[in-house]
């Protein structure tokens, strides 16, 4: 009966001070936000293109986050963006639903455009300049090609051209052995 | 035979960690350099370095001269691009460059008139000994010398004098040692008194205690001519330093680790080691710049390989296309025949003969397919020999990483040093699989710095879209301000109308919401 008293006391003085340790703990070491959808954030391409069916990217991380939703919406960021998203969360990779489409950006035909600024209000990265009644330009350095300027403009001025190969960005193929070759294919089949 | 061994149990100095010691096919090493003719057409390409493009200073139908300046340098890491000969502009647009993706730059087209006509704005500066380094090295800025050694790297940027890393020991880098190339080697031969000078100026402008020319034993004529040259100007600074013939010890930081034993840590300079390396070529075109005045506007190229009926070493003007140069060799017909730009260690394949010749262009190779092996189609399996590891001048690992970039595992190539690969292809070379590693490493890199420059962009665009919500939210907030102070103030004017009262009283919950 004696032995029983003390295990349970020494147990239960253990149990107390382990939750004062923790409730310290909780404090001390508190972090604002969600530490996960921040790293599927840093993940995410940031084109806020809504293509995902969320309002831009950081509403996007914060549903994969919670697991509402799956791995494989993001359009732009195309097969690396969904492995990298599934490594972190540790789920079986899913294919795509769309196909990943070529990069491009918007341009406004300036002699067409009416000064609405109704695109500028539209571009979830501020890249379109100009003021009302002056021409609209898009700073090309800094469209993420979402298209989200298209729809609202009233005149169809602006068009989606390919975003030009620089020489810089040029990489290496892989080499054309079988072995490299077999190598792409299993690595398709792997994620189908 | 004996050397070679004690070499491997480390008895003889080894020159540096691994290397090979290829098949050197030095064909032209006896053939003096001849002149090229001029082409009915010079394409200019505005890069021809590493760092940033220039801009054309020059319109279609402009009249040009020999060494005029024709392209301005945009940007510190950048130097000027001149006139190969006198001629006129006839136009200016996009045309291949030597470069392995067959993609295209502005390039400045000039038709000569035969004249050959030199611009003679610079004059010499006979008075080097006297004048400030930092004139020289705006001369050498100005002339347009980048690195001729095959790396056109402005050589201006490395001419300076700097207090926190002085520069002790020049090297003159003279060894040469990808296989067939001898364009260095006959210029040694050839011009030695010149280089000699060449290197006295850079030892001016960088108050350099003392300079070697390093070059490997098996250039024995070109040894005795720069010791020749060395003696009749009587200089004990300079010595002359014969180096074991050994790939890739041309590199720079090899180099530096077979003279010196000291090791130039990865992301360091050789300034870092109080060493500067200069290529002799480029030590030559500062000679001219300095005593002549002459803006960079040749190099001397080795036209060489099977292919090749008449293999020699040429002084090419830049801008020449490649076609027109193996046509004075006597090849024409390329069919089943691979063109190399650059040596066959490091060169790069050329999908056709209508480029023309750049800065970085030190050999133009022609070798027919039966020779080259058939290495893109039968890569066998990685068998564990290790060879590449013990080849490796940089001590990684390559068939690991090749693996690595082969599965798109970037992160782990990254890991194994990835990116300290100076691509001096010994491991493909040595492979009995045929595994072409390097190229593996290439596409490595080149995938990686792709997911960096996203992963930047999207950094970015992360920032402007934050930016941009912020800004709303505060215009949001203001607005609410204004709002509630008009209402305020209204509620103040009319306490005694019920009505307005009335109103005034749900400001206060659409306050609390916002």
């Amino acid at each position: 009966m004696e032995q029983l008293l003390y295990a349970t006391l020494s147990l239960g003085a253990f149990a107390l001070i382990a939750g004062i340790v923790l409730a310290i703990a909780s404090k001390v070491f508190h972090i604002e936000g969600d530490p996960l959808s921040d790293k599927i954030d840093a993940l995410l391409p940031q084109t806020q293109c809504g293509q995902c069916g969320f309002p831009g990217c950081r509403p996007y991380a914060n549903a994969i986050a919670s697991g509402e939703v799956d791995v494989n919406h993001c359009v732009p960021g195309g097969e690396r963006t969904m492995l990298s998203i599934a490594d972190l969360m540790g789920v079986e990779p899913k294919a795509l639903e769309e196909e990943e489409s070529v990069p491009v950006v918007a341009f406004v035909r300036e002699d067409e455009c009416i000064g609405c600024t109704l695109c500028i209000k539209a571009c979830p990265v501020d890249a379109i300049i100009g003021a009302p009644k002056q021409y609209h330009t898009v700073i090309a350095d800094h469209c993420t090609g979402c298209v989200l300027c298209l729809e609202p403009c009233p005149v169809d001025c602006i068009d989606m051209i390919q975003k030009p190969e620089l020489l810089e960005h040029w990489s290496w193929p892989l080499p054309d052995t079988q072995r490299a070759q077999l190598g792409a294919e299993r690595r398709e089949s792997h994620h189908d | 035979m004996i050397k070679s061994l004690l070499n491997k149990l480390g008895f003889a100095s080894a020159p540096f960690a691994g290397g090979i010691t290829p098949d050197m096919c030095k064909w032209t090493e006896n053939a003096a350099i001849e002149d090229c003719p001029l082409p009915p057409l010079f394409i200019v390409p505005i890069k021809q370095h590493i760092g940033q493009a220039c801009s054309p200073l020059v319109q279609v139908g402009d009249l040009v001269l020999r060494g005029q300046k024709i392209a301005k340098s945009e940007g510190y890491l950048s130097v000027p691009i001149h006139a190969p000969t006198s001629g006129k502009v006839i136009k200016i647009e996009e045309h291949a460059i030597p470069h392995p993706s067959g993609m295209g730059l502005t390039s400045i087209f000039i038709e000569p008139d035969g004249k050959d006509e030199r611009d003679t704005s610079l004059a010499g500066l006979d008075n080097w000994q006297t004048l400030d380094p930092a004139e020289l090295r705006e001369r050498v800025r100005l002339c347009g010398i980048a690195g001729l050694g095959g790396a056109a790297f402005p050589t201006f940027i490395k001419l300076l004098k700097d207090k926190r890393n002085p520069i002790e020991t020049i090297i003159l880098n003279g060894i040469e040692c990808e296989p067939f190339l001898t364009n260095d080697h006959r210029l040694m031969v050839e011009n030695s008194a010149e280089i000699v000078h060449g290197l006295q100026i850079i030892m001016h402008m960088v108050d350099a205690k003392k300079a070697i020319i390093a070059i490997e034993d098996n250039k024995l004529d070109a040894i005795n001519a720069m010791q020749q040259a060395l003696s009749s100007i009587g200089n004990d600074t300079i010595s002359v330093a014969s180096l074991p013939t050994r790939y890739p010890q041309g590199s720079e930081k090899q180099l530096i680790e077979s003279l010196t034993g000291k090791q130039v840590p990865i992301g360091k300079l050789p300034m870092h080691a109080g060493v500067l390396c200069q290529n002799i070529a480029t030590v030559k075109a500062i000679n001219d710049a300095i005593m002549l005045g002459y803006a960079i506007t040749d190099r001397i190229i080795t036209v060489s390989g099977d292919a090749v009926p008449k293999p020699t070493n040429m002084r090419v003007r830049l801008g020449t296309p490649m076609r027109f140069i193996y046509a004075q060799r006597g090849l024409e017909n390329f069919d089943g025949i691979q063109i190399l730009h650059g040596g066959p260690m490091m060169g790069e394949r050329m999908r056709h003969p209508d480029i023309p010749v750049v800065k970085s262009s030190t050999g133009l190779l022609a070798i027919t397919d039966a020779r080259i092996k058939p290495a893109h189609q039968v890569e066998d399996p990685c068998i564990r020999c290790g060879h590449c590891s013990e080849v490796c001048p940089i001590s990684l690992v390559p068939n690991l990483l090749a693996d690595h970039c082969r599965n798109d595992q970037l992160e782990k190539a990254a890991d194994y040093d990835l990116f300290d690969c100076i691509e001096c292809g010994a491991c493909s070379y040595v492979c009995p699989s045929h595994i072409p590693l390097v190229h593996y490493f290439r596409y490595g890199k080149g995938q990686t710095a792709q997911v960096r420059r996203e992963q930047s962009f999207a950094e970015v665009s992360r920032l402007r879209s934050e930016g941009r919500d912020a800004r709303l939210q505060r215009e949001k907030d203001e607005k609410a301000a204004k709002r509630r102070k008009v209402r305020d103030t209204l509620r103040s004017e009319s306490v005694l109308n019920p009505d307005n009262d009335a109103k005034a009283k749900t400001s206060p919950t659409t306050k609390d919401k916002e």
